[in-house]
């Protein structure tokens, strides 16, 4: 098998001295895949992303970019390599405007950011006309979509979204995964943790369910989604 | 009609033009203030003091100057002298984030633990100000001393009061609009500016951006260094310098930035002048305006004058005390206290 682009390859650790969160954890991504992280609350699915993007110490297994070895590298220098992430709170500046909030974005660029803005805002009608409103005032969802493209912004190789759709009502949810498919198309990897599992295992190529820092079940989306001790155990039968 | 006009000329005298160049002075203040909290999370109470440092370079420049013989005419040398107060406090601010604020910034530490290494920063300050230029008032003004005076309006108008207009008060409100307009026209429209709001709006997003918090603080000193050096100067040039005067201003200026909402630029003006107003409109007797604006007979027996000015820093306390009860994000929306 061939060694997948992105890696987090066996992640034991925790937060800062704490004790470890992850155990022996895998999680991987390939370009233009969709790979979700399911599991039960406190299964540490959001933990087993920031260890990917460098937010915990990891003391065992390491973490792989494209083959090249990234473990030691701070999250700004993984922004730096091609990855992005969108936290579940607090990720758009909700003081700035959304076109400030897409220029931050491209902050570390020095060429011209216009042609990503363009797509950003052909993937996001609807922040082309809100551009000069302040981010804040947003509802939920289009707060999300901000958030998204201020990520996109930087034209990443991987995208990383934890529980994109949290807090977003059903309709504003599918539209955001319609959204995320169209980004994977375009060849960026995405990795996200999801809290509705059977919507998110959907449009998985890759899903993983994650009990207690560890894998449990690793499959392809409909797999899992067929797999009928997933459905008993985390799906609601 | 005379009545009215001499009301408001009396009133414009007395009332709103102090007001107008004292409230120039505590918005430049006001706004050092603001984007310090607003971006290095914590209240300076050095900023008095850096005024004050700010000042006194700008006067022993003067000094050199006026030595010299150099002047601008009608305006008042200082005005040449004020860049370098400016640069000789961006030095000392950029000194002291290396000796000292860096270090609490690297162990992460709580504002409250800030604010009180900031009292220590800002006893050492005036101690440097009092051991350069000495305790006493120093007056560094030269040039027209009035844009117009009491004297020229009484003979224009043919009023029977007059209104003055001294050139300190105009060079305040005139310096103090081109700041302002420059600040704000480099916090919205240029990278910097824009990485800097940014920062102060989420300082966890704003690195995920890949946004260099050490050029952030750097760029905040700095503007930081010319607001106060700007302040301190202007208001030594309208009233007089007297370094302890500019620890006590600290309770205006912080009021200002409290009423106008922390860490928001507009606010710091607009609490600023609703400062200003209020101090000089409350400690200021109104007998000879409502003599002019009452009917005979109805003019007030006494002064009208709701505080004695000695007690005008209890104006700033209590709009303080009832914007933190009532509204503790300020009129505008800052960050609560």
């Amino acid at each position: 098998m061939t060694e997948p682009f992105l890696i987090g390859d066996a992640m034991t650790g925790g937060y800062g001295r704490g004790a470890d969160i992850l155990h022996d954890c895998t999680i991987a991504v390939n370009p233009g895949e969709i790979a979700v992280i399911v599991g039960p609350n406190g299964a540490g699915k959001s933990t087993a992303m920031k260890a990917v993007f460098g937010m915990l110490n990891i003391h065992k297994g390491s973490v792989r970019l494209d083959g090249e070895e990234i473990t030691h590298l701070s999250p700004q220098d993984r922004v730096a390599k091609g990855m992005a992430f969108v936290p579940q709170t607090s990720n758009i500046f909700t003081s700035l405007t959304v076109e400030e909030n897409l220029e931050m974005g491209a902050f570390l660029r020095r060429d011209d950011i216009r042609v990503t803005m363009e797509q950003i805002y052909d993937l996001f009608p609807i922040l082309r006309d809100k551009r000069k409103q302040a981010a804040g005032e947003l509802s939920g969802g289009q707060r999300q979509q901000v958030a998204v493209g201020r990520a996109l912004m930087t034209q990443p190789k991987v995208l990383m979204l934890d529980e994109p759709t949290a807090g977003v009502s059903p309709i504003v949810m599918d539209e955001l995964f319609d959204r995320i498919i169209e980004v994977a198309r375009k060849g960026i990897s995405i990795l996200m943790v999801e809290q509705n599992a059977r919507q998110a295992l959907q449009i998985a190529d890759r899903g993983y369910v994650l009990v207690q820092g560890a894998n449990r079940f690793t499959d392809t989306g409909a797999a899992l989604l067929a797999d009928p001790d997933v459905r008993k155990s985390f799906l609601g039968g | 009609m005379i009545d009215l006009l001499n009301a408001l000329v009396v009133l414009s005298n007395y009332v709103l033009i102090p007001a107008l160049a004292y409230g120039s002075q505590l918005a430049l203040g006001a706004l050092g203030v603001t984007l310090i909290y607003g971006i290095l999370r914590f209240s300076n109470f050095a900023h008095g003091d850096t005024m004050a440092f700010g000042a006194m370079v700008t006067i022993l420049v003067t000094w050199l100057f006026q030595g010299w013989g150099i002047s601008l005419g009608p305006l008042p040398t200082a005005l040449l002298a004020i860049p370098f107060g400016i640069a000789a406090t961006a030095v000392l601010l950029l000194t002291t984030d290396r000796l000292v604020y860096r270090f609490y910034r690297q162990q992460k530490a709580a504002p409250v633990i800030l604010v009180i290494v900031s009292m220590g920063v800002m006893f050492v300050m005036n101690g440097l100000v009092r051991f350069i230029i000495g305790p006493n008032d120093q007056r560094f003004s030269d040039g027209e001393r009035f844009i117009i005076s009491a004297r020229e309006f009484k003979k224009l108008t043919g009023l029977s009061e007059g209104l003055a207009f001294k050139t300190t008060q105009g060079i305040t409100i005139v310096t103090a609009v081109i700041v302002v307009a420059i600040l704000f026209w480099f916090l919205n429209r240029t990278r910097t500016g824009k990485s800097m709001r940014a920062f102060s709006d989420n300082e966890d997003l704003a690195l995920l951006s890949g946004i260099n918090p050490d050029r952030v603080v750097m760029v905040t000193w700095l503007i930081v260094a010319g607001l106060a050096a700007t302040a301190g100067a202007l208001y030594g040039l309208d009233k007089s310098f007297k370094p302890f005067i500019y620890l006590q201003l600290l309770l205006p200026i912080f009021a200002a930035a409290v009423v106008g909402g922390l860490g928001n630029p507009l606010g710091a003006i607009a609490g600023g002048f609703v400062i200003a107003f209020s101090e000089v409109l409350i400690t200021y007797p109104l007998k000879k305006v409502l003599g002019y604006l009452l009917p005979d007979g109805f003019e007030p027996d006494t002064l009208v004058q709701l505080l004695s000015t000695d007690y005008k820093f209890a104006v700033s306390f209590t709009i303080l005390i009832i914007v933190l009860l009532f509204r503790p994000t300020g009129l505008f929306k800052g960050k609560s206290v």
